[in-house]
């Protein structure tokens, strides 16, 4: 390769390792800002604040929703150690069921009862027709 | 402008490419064509529905084709980028004409299914505080910025780096796309597809690799396309292109 191009490749390595290098800084800068909710574990240790809107996200524990009408009360859960309860009054979306991620939006009381204005459901990365649901998941 | 005009034609060969594309373009244009037609009847019709989705999974046939290939049209844009400010070949600007209007109409497209199947799926159509969406988003914006760019510049040669410098410095963005899954929490699932393992019945992927391999086709084509038609529009005072309207049988 002839000196000039040599140089201009050198250059163009610099601008693209610069642009990787800012915005690499302002990431690693805005950090967990960049994250969409807390974690169960976030909740219960308290790191999560509880004046301020935020979100919070789980699995719903099996056999822990209850229903009276729109008013519905659901446990989140890691499937480990941390849990919290959530109350939401309105509709849910429809993939809303029990052992299923959820995204809830809202404030998180004193008592430790997490009051939601919305409920979001996060739908996992498997796929698979209706007649293999029943079997394993492949791992 | 003249003498840019005078240099250019002594660089490369648009008129070798010109000719010699052109069973590629016609190559590319059927593949797509039958490729596609018949992924998406597959999947949006044969394919069985999601066990937890239902009908609306099918979906993932026409957003998961587009947003791969509205990124890997912007790798291309970053590599013609290189090839123009470290070579200077002028094919490598002409790449770039092309890709840009597909590249954000695709990103375009996969926004808009990806909302489309948010709604009933998540139970909204946009969330600003996910960074997979938001990454997207910025991919759109640089396809956005890198049109405008060349618009602003009147001197054909100047807005050519200048847009070369642009598709690279947001080549960063890419990555963050696709690992936005798994850096931070987000309301967008992981990856179904890995090395690793593959989350989905080969019933229900193999008609979305017909289409992922269509659209694929598709970017060739209209990339080739384009190309030629830009190849044509920057020639129109040489003689073969005269030649060339002249008798257009003759190629």
């Amino acid at each position: 390769m002839n000196p000039t191009r040599k140089r201009r490749l050198y250059l163009v390595l610099a601008l693209a390792l610069g642009s990787a290098l800012v915005i690499g800084l302002v990431l690693l800068g805005l950090g967990k800002n960049v994250n969409m909710f807390y974690l169960p574990g976030q909740i219960t240790s308290g790191e999560a604040p509880h004046d301020r809107n935020i979100r919070a996200g789980g699995m719903v524990l099996e056999g822990s929703w209850q229903r009276r009408q729109l008013l519905s009360t659901f446990v989140l859960t890691d499937r480990q150690a941390a849990q919290f309860t959530v109350q939401y009054e309105g509709i849910l979306p429809d993939l809303f069921r029990e052992g299923q991620g959820v995204i809830v939006e809202g404030r998180l009381g004193d008592d430790g009862v997490f009051v939601a204005r919305e409920v979001l459901a996060k739908h996992d990365e498997n796929y698979m027709p209706p007649e293999l649901a029943g079997m394993e998941r492949p791992q | 402008m003249g003498w840019i005009t005078t240099t250019w034609h002594r660089l490369g060969s648009p008129r070798w490419f010109y000719g010699m594309m052109a069973p590629w373009q016609t190559g590319f244009g059927i593949a797509a064509l039958v490729l596609l037609a018949v992924g998406s009847v597959w999947g949006l019709v044969w394919a069985p529905a999601d066990y937890q989705q239902g009908d609306s999974f099918r979906i993932i046939y026409i957003h998961v084709p587009t947003v791969i290939v509205a990124q890997s049209a912007y790798m291309t844009l970053g590599a013609a980028g290189l090839v123009l400010l470290v070579w200077r070949m002028k094919m490598a600007d002409v790449a770039m004409v092309a890709i840009v209007p597909f590249g954000m109409a695709m990103t375009a497209l996969g926004l808009f299914t990806g909302a489309v199947w948010g709604r009933p799926t998540w139970g909204t159509w946009w969330e600003w505080t996910d960074a997979r969406l938001v990454s997207t988003l910025i991919l759109l914006f640089l396809y956005f910025g890198l049109h405008a760019l060349r618009q602003a510049i009147p001197a054909a040669e100047s807005a050519a780096r200048a847009c070369a410098v642009l598709a690279i410095a947001g080549l960063v963005n890419i990555p963050i796309i696709k690992y936005s899954v798994e850096w931070w929490t987000t309301l967008h699932q992981g990856s179904t597809f890995s090395m690793r393992r593959i989350n989905m019945p080969a019933v229900m992927y193999l008609p979305l690799l017909v289409n992922v391999i269509g659209m694929y086709c598709l970017f060739g084509y209209v990339m080739i396309a384009r190309m030629r038609t830009e190849i044509l529009r920057r020639e129109r005072d040489t003689s073969w292109v005269v030649e060339l309207v002249r008798r257009p049988d003759v190629r």
